[in-house]
Order: C-alpha cells, then sequence, then structure tokens
C-alpha cells in the first residue's frame, strides 16, 4: 500500500464540520423532546384509549418499526411537497426523525407505563391529587425512570441514524462530509474523522443523559 | 420524459428484493460468525480479550452504519483495489452485525446462572466442553427472540447500502421514481414490501419472547 494520508484539507474545514456536528446535535435533541411528547401521548392513547386510537397508535408504531427509516425519509421529503406541503431539508429531517424515534419510544414508553400498578393511581386519587398532578408524579415520573436506560440508548441511537437524513441534503455533519469529499476527494481521511466525531458525541450524548437522571431522578432514589 | 407507473416497474421493484434478500443473508451469517467470537470474547475469563471486545462493540455501536459502509468501501478504494457496492455492503453490515449479535449473545451466556457455571467447572469439564455442552444450549434458547428482532434491524438496514450505489429495494425506488415521479406510489410500495418482509419477523420475535421470555433455571 503506497497511500499518503492527508488529513490537511480535512481539517481546513474544521468550522463547516462542527458546524454540521452542531446541526446532527440540534436535530438529535428536538427529535428527541419532540418525540418523547409524541410517544408519551401514544402510549397513553395505547393503554387508557378508546379501541380505534389503541388500533391507530399500532398501526403508527408497526408500520414504523417495520419500515426502513432511509424510505421514510424519501416518503417524507419526496412525497408531502405532493400533497402542498413544502419542507426544506432539515425540517423533512427532524420530521422524519421524531416520527421514527416517535414509534419506537412509544413502545419503551408503553412498557413503562405498564409497570405502574393501578392500586398506585386509586392511592394518588384517594390522597386528594388531581388526575393531572396523578398523571404526572404517579405515572408519567415513576414510568420514566423504570424506562430511562431504554429510552436514552434509543435516543443516541436516533442521533447515529441521522447521519441518514444526508440522503436528501440535509446540512447535518455526514451532508457536510460528503460535500468535503466531492471537492477534496479525501474520502478516507474526512470519514474516519467524522466517525470519531459522531463516536464523540453518542458518549457526550450518554453523559449528558447520566446527568438529567442525577439531576432528576436520583432525588426520588433519596427520598425513599 | 416522465415513464408511467406500470406494471413493468412494479415488477422490477419486485425482483430488487431479491438482493436486498440476498445482502441480509450474507451479512446475517458472516455477522452470526463475528458475533459468536464477540460474545465468547466479552465473556472470557481473560481481561485483555473482554477489553478488546468491549471496544470492538462500543465502536460499531457508537458510530452510524452509513460512516462504516463509507469507510469499507472508500477504505478499499484507498487501498488499492476497487470494490463493488455489494462486497463493500456486506462487509460493513457483517462487521456491524457481529458487533450487535455479539452483544446480545453475550447477555444471553451472562443470563444463565452462576450455578451452572460452578458446576460445570466443579465437575472438572474444560472451557470447550463447559461451552458446547452446559452454557451455550440454555444460552441459544433465550437468544432466539432477540436474534430474530436483530433480523428486522438488519433487512432494514440493508436500504443503506443504495447510499454507496448497491442496487437493493431502496435504490430500485429511487430508480422508479425519477423516472416517473410518483413518490408516493413508489415509496409507498417500497415500504409495503419492507413490512411484508420484517413484519412477519418481528411477530414471530415477540412469540418467541412470550414463550421464552423468561430464563429458565
Amino acid at each position: 500500500m503506497n497511500y499518503v494520508f492527508q488529513f490537511g484539507e480535512v481539517f481546513d474545514a474544521w468550522p463547516e464540520l462542527l458546524l454540521g456536528a452542531w446541526l446532527t446535535i440540534r436535530l438529535s435533541a428536538m427529535a428527541m423532546a419532540i418525540g418523547l411528547m409524541v410517544a408519551i401521548l401514544c402510549a397513553l392513547g395505547k393503554t387508557g384509549g378508546p379501541r380505534p386510537v389503541r388500533w391507530l397508535v399500532d398501526v403508527y408504531v408497526e408500520v414504523v418499526r417495520n419500515t426502513p427509516f432511509l424510505v421514510q425519509i424519501f416518503l417524507i421529503f419526496f412525497g408531502l411537497p405532493r400533497m402542498g406541503i413544502r419542507l426544506d431539508a432539515n425540517e423533512a429531517a427532524l420530521l422524519a426523525m421524531v416520527v421514527n424515534v416517535g414509534a419506537y419510544a412509544t413502545e419503551i414508553v408503553r412498557a413503562g407505563i405498564e409497570t405502574i400498578h393501578k392500586g398506585q393511581i386509586e392511592a394518588g386519587l384517594a390522597l386528594g391529587l388531581k388526575p393531572i398532578q396523578v398523571f404526572a408524579y404517579v405515572v408519567i415520573f415513576p414510568a420514566l425512570k423504570a424506562i430511562y436506560p431504554s429510552l436514552t440508548s434509543q435516543f443516541i441511537l436516533l442521533m447515529l441514524t441521522s447521519s441518514v437524513v444526508s440522503a436528501i441534503s440535509a446540512e447535518e455533519l455526514t451532508a457536510i462530509a460528503n460535500n468535503l469529499q466531492s471537492q477534496t476527494f479525501r474520502s478516507f481521511e474526512i470519514y474516519i474523522v467524522v466517525t470519531a466525531m459522531y463516536l464523540a458525541m453518542s458518549l457526550m450524548f450518554a453523559a449528558a443523559f447520566e446527568l438529567i437522571y442525577r439531576a432528576v431522578f436520583a432525588r426520588s432514589d433519596a427520598a425513599r | 420524459m416522465i415513464r408511467q407507473f406500470t406494471s413493468a416497474e412494479f415488477l422490477f421493484l419486485l425482483m430488487a428484493v431479491r438482493w436486498t434478500l440476498l445482502l441480509s443473508a450474507i451479512a446475517f451469517v458472516g455477522g452470526a460468525l463475528g458475533g459468536v467470537l464477540v460474545a465468547l470474547a466479552r465473556t472470557s475469563p481473560y481481561a485483555w480479550l473482554r477489553a478488546v471486545a468491549g471496544t470492538y462493540i462500543q465502536i460499531f455501536q457508537g458510530t452510524p452504519l452509513l460512516m462504516q459502509l463509507f469507510l469499507v468501501f472508500f477504505g478499499a478504494t484507498m487501498l488499492g483495489g476497487g470494490i463493488d457496492p455489494l462486497t463493500a455492503a456486506a462487509i460493513g453490515l457483517t462487521l456491524n452485525g457481529a458487533a450487535f449479535l455479539g452483544e446480545i449473545w453475550r447477555g444471553c451466556i451472562q443470563a444463565i446462572p452462576k450455578g451452572q457455571w460452578e458446576a460445570s467447572t466443579a465437575l472438572g469439564l474444560h472451557y470447550v466442553t463447559r461451552m458446547r455442552e452446559i452454557i451455550l444450549p440454555q444460552a441459544a434458547k433465550i437468544a432466539v427472540a432477540p436474534t430474530v428482532g436483530f433480523l428486522v434491524l438488519l433487512v432494514k438496514s440493508t436500504s443503506l447500502a443504495s447510499i454507496i450505489g448497491f442496487v437493493e429495494l431502496t435504490r430500485a425506488g429511487q430508480i422508479v421514481n425519477n423516472a416517473t415521479f410518483r413518490p408516493f406510489l413508489v415509496f409507498g410500495i417500497v415500504a409495503a414490501i419492507y413490512f411484508v418482509l420484517c413484519w412477519p419477523l418481528s411477530l414471530y420475535s415477540r412469540h418467541l419472547e412470550k414463550k421464552f421470555g423468561t430464563v429458565s433455571r
């Protein structure tokens, strides 16, 4: 092998790469937050909703979980404009990520809600808590705590999967890398650096989730 | 010129499924072979071997599959020899699958109660005999459900091979869409085909989970 590695051009493009990474982080964080809300709503619909709602949630979850993310992006990015809904690449990417992570998180949150005993809810109501308080403190809070590890690994998986949105030229890290690749032809150098950046980001998200756990949930351990 | 979406286009999509299936099959066999090694290394008595396997899993689960495919594809080109997209995708998915299956199977091996290990050691069974006769048969039983679940992930993952230019189902969908400009119809059909492939596997995995869900003593 007489290949000479040249990282110079990759590091010249460092500001662009950082900007791309920042968009990846922002897109992922927004998709996680909105996706979690979607998941909580769907999980409630699935556990306590009327039959048509339960059925709709089932269809949503099964369809998303059994089709590739890439095809979902294409449907949203190329399909929605045909229905008169114009989205730019970044918006389409966010929407696809929310739809995708929402379905996976629904299953996880539902499992969490099912760990809450009926008696807990009755006890909460008997203590004079309002239904919304019972929902927040007795159902959702302990449910999220119980499923926190699976939920956060699903979120990290989402961040990694977001590289696929480069296929519709959203301007996140992978798309920046692709542009750089076509200008400099230093493919291997670029992708090895970008891969390392993703690894750093997944470690960073894991650390952030650990901090959030300590700030939000760990106190309820001590109170016991 | 815009082509109509006719039965010929539909047939083109259906025929592309075989490449999706072929790639899934190659990656599953390759990933399973690698996964056994990773799982055994992860549970081995040697600390350094566990560390090597742990790093391997961390790298492949901590980076995007798309990047891994790019690195195999461009890495092979850099090494001098070109590589066709199918081979690149098969290698990338195999390496990735080995990490995921290795991690799944590690969990299954470690789920076998300690007493089984101690008893087989006390009986004087050698490592190979102990694994082959005592531990792995029990681990295999609980491994079936998550392994089938992984197969669903794998079939969906093969769609990324389209990005490095391998014409499987998703790439075929893009080609047909570029000619017919019927994105909803084309990608709807593509999604439906993936669904038909994956859903039975998902249901089967869930069924197995109920059957073997708990670790038997």
